[in-house]
């Protein structure tokens, strides 16, 4: 048994995203209408021209009709999917596999949610539903995540005021990032000193630590590799695509330390392995990661091998996933200032690298990795918490492999 | 001769300081603390605290045969609250488990019953004393629970102290009384019953000690219990006794537990009584009763692992009369931006009742991999059905790592999250309870507690959580 990667089968030949925010006045249906329209139109076909849909939400709709209905699409195969935060890179994970094997020409991943309408602070809709006995002893997502920070200062031997730095250090770079996107959630920049001392949500976080609670859509078409010029002159070329759902064993297993997402890692090695990619900090010209909560992307730092083991809050600390680092990460602003509607993030990742790597980020926020001659990127999008999660990682190319 | 196999009691570990009450109130200031339970326990919770206490020696609980318990605040009603106290107790399960629930004298009632059955018999006795803001009833009340024992030498368990005799005189006065759903008792001008107290009290313990062929001197501690603070003293002055037998009651530091004071006395007079000792148990309320023990010679050997005396000294600090109030249901405080907490729903709770209830985790048999909640397929070597149950009730562990949570819904918040990895194996994530902030630290070891953790829909939902180990609090174990 082995996975066989689709490396440069099959490209993204376009692509919407609305502004991700609080959108008070238009509902998850007026969200996926817009983003499906600017996906079509960037691409010059009309919405007869999908031959087939997925179509990815945790808690907005449920089943093919709630994007059917919407679209009033005639008679189209439309597939719901849910895979918690992961749930839209899911969306497009499955469309460009339903083009790769021959049975569609033409695919559409659409991604939507719909929180700030239930009127909740957080995430409300996440809980897995259970036996309703309290035994697993719920907690809020920013408190799951939370659990990562005392681990990884106590292993590294952090003090609890270098550790709020480095988180600290990574919410003032997303919000310097998500001042430069006009569809941002949060287009501000935000003092470090006022990203400290912010409110305690959760344990070390405060509210600049958690990621934006946010309505959004975005959505993808996918086509064969060989098709993906007849559309437009800069396809983006898929990679590689990996997911995994951890055997969940991290809340059991005391081996399990709270400094790592090993389902990341996993994800991240078949990645690579399917791209041919070898030194990801070198090769890669920008990520977008899921920064769902500050030691979120501390960890994954390293996870993705873009740090050594122990080093990433170094790495933090000396600006190499700033914009101008090495390595940029999130430069769209991330789930942190671009806003986190969970269906549409993972393919919102995947809209970054597209802006990116066709030239088309505005001026103030493209990567200067792409002058030199870098044209990669990598999308991360996990669900779950530490200790048991899904994780998605894919690369995409602006350019065929010879 | 029959006799007390075992005991234990549970002190919660909060405070209130009676001159926050005044000091709030603008009324004139009390003295001392009274124990309040947790925002997350009940008379049910509190029962199974103090029964795992007298239970702690694990040849004990095959031989319970029935199980008492006795409160004035159950936690439901139409529905038993013993079967949560049996299931939390893993107790077999043609053991009979009811309620004596209602009346303070139900404690009395529970004690009287379990020492007069033929079969080992588990008497627990619960209460949660509430009063309106001010009151007498709020500033003398307690919480508590105390759980005993009663059986024979046959039954292979020592027995600590011998039943002597008792006697009980029931008497139809009003007194004392609470309308069903009202949050406070009401009391009768308190010199009409003093008198008649004294009268009953004279009467069951001139009984008993006739019986048991004994004259007052020979009582070497005399425990008075009751609601009734005046008539208390003037039985305790009217008795006879030796003066130094006259046992002070606890209500200074924690207050008077109603149903569960008589059981609270009795504990921590055996948790100091030498052997060969007569103790008087005397109660009132709708009567009274008397119940003459004599301790022997195995009582030190097997007293509680932990006495009333060192639960009362790790107590908390006193806690803000506005917290007290508002977990008391008195002060209705904004809740976060959240969804409504789930309430258990019935046919899983059912299906895992040995883990809801009872902490059974299980353990592969081909691996030892220890799982919490128990699994089919084990996480390490992926076995099917090779698993094997395993009480973790009484396994300590450490801390891995932590959080405070200040967004979820909880009665005290911050609710503080704690990942423990046991001893011997297993970890599990879940609440810490009866600490501060302070107390969630890596490496901090922890002992787990029953607790309700919260109310939804008018359902309660019980579940163990993690407390810290204590100096003095920690349940010690005896295997065997």
């Amino acid at each position: 048994m082995s996975s066989h990667g689709i490396r440069d089968r099959v490209a993204i030949v376009g692509m919407g995203c609305t502004p991700f925010g609080e959108h008070w006045t238009r509902s998850a249906d007026d969200l996926l209408v817009d983003a499906v329209g600017d996906a079509v139109t960037s691409a010059g076909i009309t919405i007869d021209d999908i031959d087939a849909f997925w179509f990815g939400t945790q808690a907005s709709g449920v089943s093919g009709l709630a994007l059917s209905r919407t679209l009033h699409l005639p008679n189209k195969p439309v597939t719901r999917v849910e895979n918690m935060c992961a749930t839209g890179s899911e969306a497009l994970r499955n469309a460009c596999y339903a083009v790769a094997s021959g049975a569609y020409d033409v695919a559409m991943a659409v991604g939507v949610e719909k929180l700030k309408d239930s009127g909740m602070s957080g995430l409300s809709g996440t809980a897995i539903p259970g036996a309703g006995d309290d035994s697993r002893g719920e907690i809020t997502a920013p408190a799951n995540f939370s659990l990562l920070a005392p681990a990884y200062a106590a292993k590294y031997g952090l003090s609890d005021e270098e550790m709020k730095d480095v988180i600290t250090r990574i919410a003032w770079k997303n919000h310097v990032n998500g001042a430069r996107n006009p569809r941002a959630q949060f287009r501000k920049e935000v003092p470090l000193e006022r990203i400290r001392s912010a409110p305690v949500i959760a344990g070390m976080l405060g509210v600049f630590d958690c990621s934006g609670v946010s309505d959004g859509s975005a959505a993808a078409i996918v086509v064969r590799a060989e098709d993906a010029y007849q559309y437009t002159d800069r396809p983006i070329f898929v990679k590689a695509l990996s997911f995994v759902a951890g055997p969940a064993d991290g809340l059991l297993d005391p081996e399990y330390d709270f400094t790592t997402f090993p389902e990341v890692v996993a994800s991240a090695e078949e990645a690579y392995r399917q791209a041919g990619i070898t030194d990801p900090r070198a090769e890669l010209a920008l990520a977008e990661v899921h920064d769902c909560f500050t030691p979120t992307e501390l960890v994954l730092m390293e996870d993705l091998g873009f740090s050594g083991r122990g080093q990433a809050w170094k790495d933090v600390a000396g600006g190499s996933f700033d914009l101008d680092g090495s390595l940029p990460v999130n430069p769209d602003g991330g789930l942190k200032a671009f806003g986190h509607p969970i269906g549409a993030s993972g393919l919102r990742m995947m809209f970054e690298a597209w802006l990116q790597l066709r030239g088309e980020a505005p001026p103030e926020r493209t990567v200067s990795t792409l002058a030199e001659g870098r044209s990669l990127a990598l999308t991360h999008n996990l669900g779950g918490g530490p200790g048991e999660c899904v994780s998605f990682v894919s690369v995409v190319g602006s350019e065929l492999a010879h | 001769m029959p006799g007390l196999i075992a005991y234990g009691a549970h002190v919660p570990y909060h405070r209130l300081a009676r001159a926050d009450v005044a000091a709030t109130l603008g009324t004139p200031a009390g003295k001392g603390t009274r124990a309040v339970a947790g925002y997350d326990e009940d008379t049910t919770s509190m029962a199974v605290e103090a029964a795992r206490t007298a239970l702690a020696r694990d040849c004990l609980r095959p031989r319970v045969g029935q199980l008492f318990l006795a409160t004035a605040a159950p936690a439901y009603l139409d529905k038993t609250n013993a079967t949560a106290v049996h299931a939390a107790l893993r107790l077999d399960e043609h053991v009979l488990a009811l309620d004596m629930a209602g009346s303070v004298r139900s404690g009395l009632g529970a004690l009287v019953t379990a020492a007069r059955s033929a079969v080992p018999t588990l008497a627990v006795l619960s209460d949660l004393r509430t009063g309106l803001p001010g009151g007498t009833d709020e500033i003398a009340g307690g919480d508590g629970a105390a759980a005993f024992v009663f059986g024979g030498h046959r039954n292979g368990a020592p027995v600590l102290a011998e039943l002597l005799a008792h006697d009980t005189v029931s008497d139809e006065i009003l007194e004392r009384w609470r309308l069903p759903g009202a949050s406070a008792s009401r009391v009768w001008e308190e010199r009409f019953a003093e008198e008649i107290y004294v009268s009953l009290a004279d009467k069951a313990l001139s009984a008993a000690l006739d019986q048991a062929g004994l004259k007052r001197e020979a009582i070497d501690h005399l425990v008075v219990s009751g609601l009734h603070t005046r008539a208390c003293a003037a039985v305790r002055r009217a008795a006879g006794t030796r003066p130094e037998a006259v046992t002070p009651d606890l209500t200074a530091a924690i207050g008077n537990a109603g149903t569960a004071q008589p059981g609270l006395l009795l504990a921590d007079v055996l948790d100091r009584a030498a052997p060969g000792e007569t103790i008087a148990l005397v109660v009132l309320g709708d009567g009274a009763g008397a119940l003459l023990l004599r301790t022997t010679d195995a009582l030190p050997a097997h007293r509680s692992a932990r006495p009333v005396a060192a639960q009362i000294a790790a107590g908390s600090a006193p806690m803000p009369y506005a917290t007290y109030l508002s977990w008391r249901g008195m002060l209705d405080r904004e809740p976060p931006r959240r969804p409504d907490p789930e309430p258990p729903y019935a046919p899983p709770a059912h299906r895992r009742t040995a883990w809801k209830y009872g902490f059974v985790a299980s353990r592969c048999e081909k691996c030892g991999t220890r799982h919490l909640p128990p699994d089919r397929v084990c996480t390490s070597c992926r076995s099917v059905d090779a698993m094997a149950d395993e009480p973790m009730e009484h396994v300590l562990g450490t801390v891995a790592t932590f959080t405070v949570d200040r967004l979820a819904l909880t009665p005290s918040p911050p609710m503080l999250v704690v990942v423990v990895d046991y001893d011997g194996g297993g970890r599990f994530r879940c609440q810490l309870t009866d600490a501060t902030e302070a107390d969630a630290a890596i490496g901090a070891r922890i002992e787990m507690t029953f607790r309700r953790t919260v109310t939804a829909a008018g359902v309660h939902n019980y579940f163990w959580k993690a407390r810290p180990v204590r100096a003095g609090g920690e349940t010690e174990e005896t295997h065997g």
